[in-house]
């Protein structure tokens, strides 16, 4: 009786069924599929062409007890981690400049998010220019301007992540901007008025109601520029491409998912690879628990 | 933070420190792009000339010549075109389907299966980019549109979208075209989606955006060069012909200028779209 209501039920809703099934359909072989099968590729050897030979956790072994490049890679990658200080700091600036009554607003508003909507390829090239080596690269000529020494940025072991770091902060503070912005237009200018009839100054102003008042924003800001570090590429591979390989000169570049891409795709280490993204999983898995945590929390005004 | 908004503050050095201050930020985004585009119509005998300058003495489209000449750039241009549009218009059609299923439908299992397609949004998409590929050479779909499109035709967040803002929509209007005889198709097409426009929008925005500026993606599963998307083709161009600075920068001018004309066209959508849309980033990694 049970199973046959549940049968004639099940007809009666087959346009949700129908309805759902193409983006489940996608979903399961598009992402379901693969993610099962590069599961099982990490526990094993495998090239692309020969069927793939079952190691263990050899691979994992091999990351965290005898790889020096991923170690590398996970250096420069907590390194390049170091774009959120100034990231956030620029755009939460720029978004309450652009919060005041001033003219040209929209202007201004449209000028920084440009670069969001450009592509992060076609940034990379812009900015491997203007970092250009000799003299001739702007960025040389304005040290030179201000009395500093040209850098090589690219083909320096030093300076080729930060440079790269530079164009990063540069590219994402519209973005986040954006995002501040709309945090700060949910605080009433009541409070404001309130707490300068107590005397308060600017800065007590921005200590003591702004910052707070902004944590949610800011948590999310912050979170979500550690995840996108440790996805960091594209750029990478502009700026730091060579016959060498990609990563820069003696790897300086080297991220985790650049490391990734090297073993799977220029290496055709497979399997491990398969670990390495896993790895890089684990990694943004542990972030975003870390957010939800701290986003349920932030509900105290 | 309302520093102005009250008359105490109203005074003119902070004013015009912030104008200061908004003015250099504007001065520093825009620099890099006038800099692609003068570099791009320099003869190549300014390129390297000492000190950089901003004034082209003697311009030239020789770049530009020399790039649509040199490789297939109109094909590069509609191949982005083609694939971006095609997966936009799938994930306009399929998220709104699924979507007014997940708000207005009761079915089994639609909790459960919502939960799961929503915690997928949490796997970094290198995990799935070895197996992605291994299964676009089993499926002989190496070098075709189809690995371009198929794969990006339905993605999670748009369903999560749709669904959010078709359950604000009341009951009632659905149950009185029930009523009415409306089939379930036409309650889609006639009721939900004349509603859903604004969410549309942005999904459209969102999703063309993610599509033009794709990169990892084509990189892994397009080799051949009929094939390549404007990003692909930019960062092949800057591994061919590195040296050949202005040309890269033409490229870059022919891959950047679309979609900044379509972004100071509807610029107001642009930002409303990814700060509604701002908790998830857009793939720009």
């Amino acid at each position: 009786m049970r199973k046959k209501g549940f049968f004639t039920s099940l007809y009666e809703q087959r346009w949700a069924f129908l309805f759902i099934a193409p983006v489940v359909l996608l979903f399961l072989i598009f992402v379901v599929g693969p993610l099962i099968a590069s599961f099982y590729w990490s526990f094993t050897e495998y090239n692309g062409i020969h069927a793939p030979k079952w190691v263990g956790v050899e691979n994992y072994k091999n990351i965290f007890f005898h790889d020096a490049r991923f170690w590398k890679s996970i250096r420069n990658t907590i390194f390049y981690t170091l774009v959120i200080p100034p990231g956030v700091a620029l755009s939460l600036l720029l978004a309450i400049a652009v919060d005041q009554r001033i003219r040209f607003k929209n202007f201004f508003r449209m000028i920084y998010f440009i670069p969001s909507v450009t592509s992060v390829i076609a940034l990379s090239v812009i900015w491997k220019w203007l970092f250009a080596g000799e003299k001739y690269g702007l960025i040389n000529y304005f040290l030179i301007l201000i009395g500093l020494k040209p850098v090589d940025w690219l083909m320096s072991p030093f300076w080729t992540l930060p440079a790269i770091m530079i164009m990063s902060i540069w590219a994402g503070i519209g973005y986040n901007m954006l995002l501040f912005l709309a945090g700060l237009q949910t605080i009433p200018t009541t409070v404001y008025e309130a707490a300068e009839i107590d005397g308060a100054n600017i800065w007590d102003k921005f200590r003591y109601i702004t910052l707070p008042l902004l944590k949610p924003t800011m948590v999310f800001v912050v979170i979500m520029g550690f995840i996108l570090s440790f996805q960091v590429f594209e750029r990478i591979y502009i700026m730091t491409e060579s016959e060498f390989g990609i990563g820069g000169v003696l790897d300086c570049a080297l991220t985790v998912v650049a490391y990734l891409y090297d073993m799977g795709f220029r290496k055709f280490q497979m399997g491990y690879a398969s670990a390495l993204g896993y790895v890089v999983f684990a990694v943004v898995f542990i972030i975003t628990i870390i957010n939800i945590k701290f986003l349920k929390t932030k509900v105290e005004y | 933070m309302e520093i102005l908004k009250s008359k105490r503050f109203q005074n003119v050095s902070i004013k015009s420190v912030i104008y200061a201050f908004l003015f250099l930020g504007a001065v520093s985004v825009a620099v890099p792009y006038v800099w692609m585009f003068v570099t791009s119509i320099k003869p190549i005998a300014e390129i390297q000339s000492y000190p950089p300058s901003f004034v082209v003495k003697d311009p030239t489209l020789l770049s530009y010549k020399d790039l649509f000449r040199l490789i297939p750039m109109w094909r590069y241009m509609w191949n982005s075109i083609f694939v971006a549009g095609t997966v936009t218009l799938g994930n306009l059609f399929f998220c709104s389907l699924a979507g007014y299923a997940f708000a207005k439908h009761r079915f089994w299992g639609r909790d459960k299966i919502f939960f799961v397609l929503l915690g997928s949004l949490m796997i970094p998409w290198q995990v799935n980019l070895i197996s992605g590929f291994i299964l676009m050479i089993k499926l002989g779909w190496l070098n075709s549109y189809n690995a371009l499109i198929v794969p990006q035709l339905a993605g999670v967040f748009g369903v999560f979208l749709c669904r959010q803002f078709i359950m604000s929509i009341p009951d009632d209007l659905v149950d009185a075209a029930k009523i009415d005889g409306c089939s379930e198709f036409t309650i889609y097409r006639l009721v939900i989606l004349p509603l859903i426009k604004p969410v549309i929008a942005t999904l459209a925005i969102f999703t063309f955006l993610q599509q033009w500026n794709s990169f990892i993606w084509p990189l892994i599963v397009i080799n051949s060069s009929k094939m390549r998307t404007l990003p692909l083709a930019l960062s092949v161009l800057n591994g061919q012909f590195g040296t050949r600075f202005a040309m890269v920068m033409a490229g870059a001018v022919v891959a950047t200028t679309p979609m900044l004309i379509v972004f100071l066209a509807f610029q107001r959508y642009f930002m409303e779209g990814i700060a509604m849309t701002g908790l998830k980033e857009y793939g720009k990694l």
